[in-house]
Order: structure tokens, then C-alpha cells, then sequence
């Protein structure tokens, strides 16, 4: 199918964008990579007015960093932060989590932003960003706000994001170099949205216990989810499978999986504690790597 | 209030200008508005890869983007990929390779093929099976079961790397 008919801008400078935005009435949609927007404009899913492009906006398409974080403009895409020195250096798992959206041709075009922006329950960045306890600037016209991933997410496809506001760039705490990750994911082919997947990040102590564990899930409830519980328990514990799968139990509380042609509700759950017993197992065993060399 | 807005874009290094609904994807405007009907529209959400062209210098679903986001941008198409081919050969290496191993069938998805395949051999002129796989895992194909893909493209790398060592 093709999309609807809408009006195209393309502003040069975030002002200009802002007023526009505000001036579509509730009915502008802004356009960066357009890898999840224009399949829903070619499917009518989404019939908005006016397209407001902001790829001409050269300060959205930044990677920087400070002593503690990585901030990336929300229209970077996605093969340069993938292919980023610095996020290879400062925060790693982004550039792994990266490498799982869709295929190459995809990632040349696709945001960092567009993806978190547009909040597939199943998709990496969202359920990273929550690991990592990222944080969203987000602009209107005349003001600004700073939103916690936690907060970012609310509903299914639904953010924080309000129809007249823009988000500039996410802020990313660094992985620091004795902290291990981890993603593991199961999809029908590599590339497709996951039928479940989950981030873990993980810091060990001095004895070898577990200081710090953050999991995060993807594809298992309307909204990807931090896994409290889970993470709690796993904290002054000695890493073992058992401890893991121990861990994995509690994930129940947080699983609220859809149904549909690729998986069941049950089968879900059932791989959500496999992946996550698998991921964490390989962030400590990075964890102990990386704190040997 | 959809007004058309007017484009230049150079595809396949000719010049060309035009005016486009904004809602006229790449894919169709060269396709219907250029004659370009090398580059073929299956799923048109991003899935297949049928359509995938280069767009200044890299792979890119032309159903996934807008003909006037490509304004002032330089596109190859497979009608580009054929002139890029040697003096006094009708087709490029990589599209011979896929007539010597038989890595298409009905055709329909064989350009988005050649592009992705294009794309991979200017950056890794010696690929593995895996490599390939991987890299071609964006694209669809439902005739051949994707071996003779493969066979195709390792044929038609060891054809580039011969020649760029003579």
C-alpha cells in the first residue's frame, strides 16, 4: 500500500521544528530514519498531516562523551554508533544491542532515537536504554525536560513523549571496564524483532560475589522491563547456574507476554528464564575477562 | 496542502529532476516516474529487501524512504550496476555470478540481491560463507533456498579479486 497524503517540512534548526510541530495541531509526526514510521505510513496505520523531517538538523547527529556517560542526537544512526570507537570503548553493549535491529540496510538509516522513540516492546534499544538507566532530553517550543528511561516507557508503542515535543538525545551511563554484559535474544531469523529477549549487566566484588546485577527483558510484556526482583536477589551471592536460574524464577512477576503466530504466552516465559540464566552467565564469565586483562 | 515538492537526484550518475508527492516513496519514483523498473517493490515495509539500492554509497530499502528525503542524494540501481560492468560485457561479475550458478529463479527478489551483494564486495573483497549469510539475511528470496545466492557471490568475489590482481 502507500501512505496516506501529508505535508512534508523539512526545518533546518530545532526551533523551526518545534514551532512546526506545535502548529500541526497534535497532527505532526516527526521523521528521522522513517525504518519504523514508513512501514506505517505504507500500511495506513499512522495518517498523519504533516511529516515534520528532521534529518537536516545536523546538532540531533552527535556521539559524546563525559567522564560517567555517552550522549547520542537522537537522528545518529544506527551503523554509526554501531561502528563508534568511542561506543566500543565506553559502552560496548550498545554496540552489540545495535547489531540484532534488522539488517544492515536497516541500520543505515535507522535512528538511535526513531527506535526509542517509536517503543516496539520487542526491540533492543528500548529494554538497553532501561538497563542502563538512560536518560531522555526532550525539547517543545520554549521548554525542556529530562525524563529517566524508567519513566520513558509507558505502554505498548507509547513513550513520554508528548505529540509537540522532540527528543534531542539520550544520555547512556558508561559500562564501566570491571562490569560484564550481556544480550541474548531468540527471533525466527537473525534480525527480526525478538520473540524474547534481555540485556544484563553485571559488577562483582572483590571476593568474586555479585555487587550489582541490572536485567532488563524485551518482547515478554506491552513494555520492555527492568526485573527488580531478580536483580536483588542475585546481590552478595557467588555466581553459579544455580544462583542464575534461582534469579530467573523470580522473573515471573515482571512477564506479561503477548500471544501471536510466533510464540505463545507460555513459550515466552519458558525461553524469558533461559535467556536470562544464559545472559548472565556470560556477563559474569566477561566480568571475570575482563577483570584478569 | 500536499503540494509537490521538486527534487534532483542523480541516479546511476545521469542527472535528473523532478517533481514528486511527498508521499512517493524512492522506489516508486524511480519506477514510475524514471522507467527504473530494475528495482522491484515486494513487501514494501522494509521486510524483503527486493528494493534495496544505494544511496550515497550505502544499501537502503528505497520503500523506506521518501523520494524528496533523497533530494541532492546520488543513487545506484541495478540498471547502474549493469553499466559499471567490464568493457564489452553486458553485466556486472556479480550478475554473471548469479547466471553461472543458477541463484535465481523467478527473479523477482535477484536485484535487491546484487545490490546487498554490490555493497559487501567493495567492503570485504574476500568474504566467508558466513559473511555472505549474514550480510544477505536482509533479503528475501523464495525460489532457490539461498545456496546458489551464496555460490553466486563467492563466484563472482574470486572473479573481482583475480582481476584486481592482474
Amino acid at each position: 500500500m502507500k501512505p496516506a497524503p501529508f505535508k512534508y517540512v523539512a526545518p533546518r534548526s530545532l526551533e523551526e521544528a518545534a514551532a512546526v510541530l506545535q502548529q500541526s495541531n497534535l497532527d505532526g509526526k516527526i521523521l528521522a530514519g522513517g525504518q519504523s514510521l514508513l512501514p506505517l505510513l505504507n500500511l495506513r496505520l499512522a495518517k498523519p498531516k504533516v511529516l515534520v523531517d528532521v534529518n537536516g538538523i545536523s546538532d540531533l547527529d552527535t556521539i559524546r562523551e563525559t567522564p560517567e556517560s555517552i550522549s547520542i542526537g537522537a537522528i545518529t544512526r544506527q551503523s554509526k554508533v554501531e561502528h563508534s570507537s568511542l561506543v566500543h570503548e565506553r559502552c560496548p553493549v550498545l554496540a552489540e544491542a545495535i547489531r540484532h535491529i534488522g539488517h544492515i540496510a536497516i541500520r543505515h538509516r535507522g535512528t538511535i532515537g526513531g527506535s526509542l522513540v517509536h517503543a516496539d516492546p520487542a526491540a533492543e534499544l528500548p529494554a538497553l536504554a532501561l538497563a542502563l538507566d538512560a536518560k531522555f532530553e526532550l525539547t517543545a517550543k520554549g521548554m525542556g525536560r529530562i525524563v529517566p528511561a524508567e519513566k520513558f516507557f509507558i505502554d505498548y508503542m507509547t513513550t513520554a513523549l508528548a505529540s509537540d515535543e522532540i527528543l534531542l538525545q539520550i544520555v547512556f551511563p558508561v559500562i564501566r571496564p570491571s562490569s560484564g554484559y550481556a544480550l541474548e535474544k531468540i527471533a525466527r531469523r537473525h534480525g527480526d524483532f525478538a520473540i524474547a529477549g534481555v540485556v544484563a549487566i553485571v559488577d562483582l566484588d572483590h571476593a568474586g560475589k555479585i555487587a550489582q546485577a541490572r536485567i532488563a527483558l524485551f518482547g515478554v510484556a506491552p513494555t520492555p522491563v527492568r526485573a527488580r526482583g531478580a536483580e536483588r536477589a542475585l546481590v552478595g551471592r557467588k555466581p553459579d547456574d544455580e544462583v542464575f536460574r534461582d534469579a530467573a524464577a523470580l522473573l515471573e512477576e515482571v512477564l506479561d507476554p503477548s500471544e501471536d503466530i510466533r510464540a505463545s504466552r507460555a513459550y515466552r516465559k519458558h525461553v524469558a528464564a533461559i535467556l536470562t540464566a544464559r545472559a548472565l552467565k556470560r556477563a559474569v564469565q566477561l566480568c571475570e575477562t575482563r577483570r584478569i586483562s | 496542502m500536499t503540494s509537490k515538492c521538486s527534487i534532483e537526484i542523480a541516479v546511476n550518475e545521469k542527472h535528473y529532476e523532478g517533481l514528486v508527492e511527498p508521499r512517493t516513496s524512492l522506489a516508486d519514483f524511480l519506477r514510475d516516474q524514471l522507467g527504473l523498473t530494475g528495482t522491484h517493490l515486494g513487501c514494501e515495509q522494509g521486510v524483503c529487501g527486493s528494493c534495496t539500492v544505494l544511496f550515497n554509497g550505502e544499501t537502503v530499502r528505497s520503500c523506506l524512504l521518501l523520494a524528496v528525503q533523497a533530494n541532492g542524494g546520488r543513487i545506484l540501481t541495478v540498471e547502474g550496476l549493469a553499466a559499471k560492468a567490464n568493457a564489452g560485457e553486458p553485466l556486472h561479475l556479480i550478475q554473471q555470478g548469479f547466471i553461472e550458478t543458477v541463484g535465481f529463479q523467478c527473479g523477482f527478489c535477484t536485484p535487491g540481491f546484487l545490490m546487498t551483494a554490490y555493497e559487501l564486495l567493495n567492503e570485504n573483497s574476500s568474504p566467508s560463507e558466513d559473511d555472505i549469510r549474514e550480510r544477505m539475511s536482509g533479503n528475501l528470496c523464495r525460489c532457490t533456498g539461498y545456496q546458489n545466492i551464496v555460490a553466486a557471490v563467492l563466484w563472482a568475489a574470486a572473479r573481482l579479486r583475480a582481476q584486481a590482481n592482474r
